[in-house]
């Protein structure tokens, strides 16, 4: 790191170390109540998030520079991802939680005038690397802020996929599994789960998946349904594909859809009578028959 | 060298895969295989993985490989027990094993040897009533 | 991107390959990865600690552990074999029946989160996968 930038993130620590409690008044009186929301943070609360704030800051000035990616920027990093949380679940919008950050700079560049009267070239240097540190911070906020909805939103996905691949199980050894909605690649692996979790608990052989709640058959769906039925046989049970309605058939044909061996049928009735002669077939064969 | 042990009851050949193969090890399964059921004339092998964890290509090829290798001697492979994670990640990997026949569990499995040695028809990969 | 543990496994011999195994299954259910992600990431360190050995004439597998942005495991294959000339082709899928032709990359790749292959001709191939939790 170059000297200079050195001296600046210095001089900024020094700045911020001698002004601490004054600088965390001007900042409290600068938010505007649209960033203050008296109604969703209490003054001691906010007031300890400014106070900590600064000691980071500070911290960091010391020790690294102004890369905000350094590793000795880390706890200030942390600090903002956890308050930006805190923020969120009490109702801070991403704007206001990174106008919190913003609305620092006042104060402080009120200071760095001060110390650099008279000495423009510096003024401005100090100035310049001042906003950029204070700008990276807020914008940091906001990133934390888009992250952690990504996680709320992913979780939330993943259990809406859990609910809506229910398997049910019809008959001694055969199971049925209706899908509905798209099946993506997402969705395959849960109902790949589901479904082969279910076969070994309930030790059936056969599984309908009946499609009828899927509104459209590409190749791409076929190739998914090709992959659970694979994944079934490959474990020991047959997979029947039930729902599959005409214009679907059309489709498979026209797209040159090669489904190999796997059995379809049009409705659930057909494939579970299917199904109990492939079950049934196999309990005959275990009673021996008088000649 | 560690072997994989085969079981004989009748005309089948029972092996129970417990142990994380290597290679070499796989190889010799398979060698043994081929050599027992000339020896005996066995009409059925039955391999049971179901405390195996992990299936990979080579596993699968040498699944695939005992089952083609049987049939030429006259006898039919079932392969029971496998994982759903393994069966998730074979199908991922491209592998469907076609050719191996496969069954739930050790019971199902011989149920499924029982009916082909007995000769019934319809039981062969492919072909459904 | 933040690595909490790094250990260097060589891949010299088939019983390493199962000692790759080991190591990864281990670190893969340290972070909580699911079962099936879990065996998934094992298959694929097990395809191409394979690949090192039989390709590559031998070489290493750095095992990795990752916290930032999220948990995960990542591993590095490297090898001074004969590297691969055609890495399209690698990557497309070898297998068909399990008549098992090449290497198969194609399918590896789907394992995983992250796949990287960097590889000359003459010096030497070197696979990174990733799989997050």
């Amino acid at each position: 790191m170059s000297k200079s930038l050195q001296n600046r993130s210095a001089a900024l620590a020094e700045i911020l170390s001698t002004n601490e409690s004054s600088l965390v008044e001007d900042w409290l009186k600068q938010m505007s109540s649209g960033v203050r929301r008296f109604d969703l943070i209490k003054e001691s609360e906010l007031r300890s998030q400014c106070a900590l704030f600064l000691k980071l800051l500070r911290q960091g000035c010391e020790s690294g520079g102004t890369d905000l990616e350094a590793a000795a920027w880390g706890p200030m990093r942390e600090m903002m991802a956890e308050i930006t949380r805190s923020r969120a679940q009490q109702g801070f919008t991403p704007s206001e939680t990174a106008s919190f950050v913003f609305s620092f700079k006042k104060p402080l560049f009120d200071r760095v005038r001060a110390r650099y009267q008279g000495d423009a070239e510096a003024l401005a240097a100090e100035l310049w690397s001042a906003t950029e540190l204070v700008d990276s911070i807020g914008l940091y906020t906001v990133e934390a802020f888009l992250k952690s909805r990504e996680q709320v939103i992913r979780r939330q996905q993943e259990e809406m996929l859990e609910l809506s691949t229910p398997v049910v199980k019809l008959w001694e050894g055969i199971l049925a599994l209706p899908i509905i909605g798209t099946l993506d690649s997402a969705r395959t692996q849960v109902v790949m789960e589901t479904l082969l979790e279910s076969i070994v608990a309930t030790n059936s052989k056969v599984a309908i998946i009946d499609i009828t709640g899927v509104p459209t058959v590409d190749t791409v769906v076929a190739q998914h349904l090709l992959k659970t039925v694979t994944a079934a046989r490959l474990m020991g049970a047959d997979c029947i594909i039930s729902g599959v309605r005409p214009q679907i058939a059309q489709t498979i044909v026209h797209l040159g859809i090669n489904l190999l061996d796997v059995t379809t049928k049009s409705t659930l009735s057909d494939a579970f009578a299917l199904a109990l002669q492939r079950t049934g077939l196999s309990m005959g064969q275990s009673q021996p028959r008088g000649a | 060298m560690e072997k994989i042990p085969i079981l004989q009851m009748g005309d089948l050949l029972l092996v129970t895969i417990q142990v994380d193969m290597h290679d070499r090890l796989a190889m010799t399964l398979q060698d043994d295989l081929t050599q027992r059921i000339s020896q005996t004339s066995a009409r059925g092998v039955l391999i049971d993985i179901s405390t195996l964890e992990i299936v990979d290509s080579f596993i699968g090829r040498m699944l695939g490989n005992i089952a083609a290798i049987s049939r030429v001697l006259g006898a039919e492979t079932v392969v029971v027990g496998m994982q759903p994670a393994v069966a998730i990640t074979l199908v991922e990997l491209g592998m469907s094993l076609p050719g191996v026949r496969t069954a739930l569990n050790v019971d199902a499995g011989m149920e499924l040897l029982r009916q082909s040695v007995n000769g019934r028809k319809g039981n062969h990969y492919g072909s459904r009533f | 991107m933040a690595v909490v543990s790094s250990e260097s496994i060589p891949v010299a011999s088939e019983p390493d390959v199962v000692v790759v195994r080991r190591r990864v299954r281990e670190t893969a259910s340290t972070i909580g990865l699911s079962l099936v992600d879990q065996t998934k990431v094992v298959t694929a360190a097990s395809e191409l600690a394979r690949n090192t050995l039989i390709y590559g004439g031998g070489g290493t597998m750095q095992l990795e552990s990752l916290n930032g942005p999220r948990l995960g495991i990542r591993l590095t294959f490297q090898d001074k074999g004969p590297g691969i000339a055609d890495i399209e082709l690698a990557l497309r899928d070898g297998f068909t029946t399990g008549s098992g032709l090449g290497l198969g990359l194609g399918g590896t790749k789907r394992l995983v989160n992250e796949f990287q292959i960097e590889s000359r001709v003459g010096e030497g191939t070197k696979v990174v996968i990733t799989r997050w939790k």
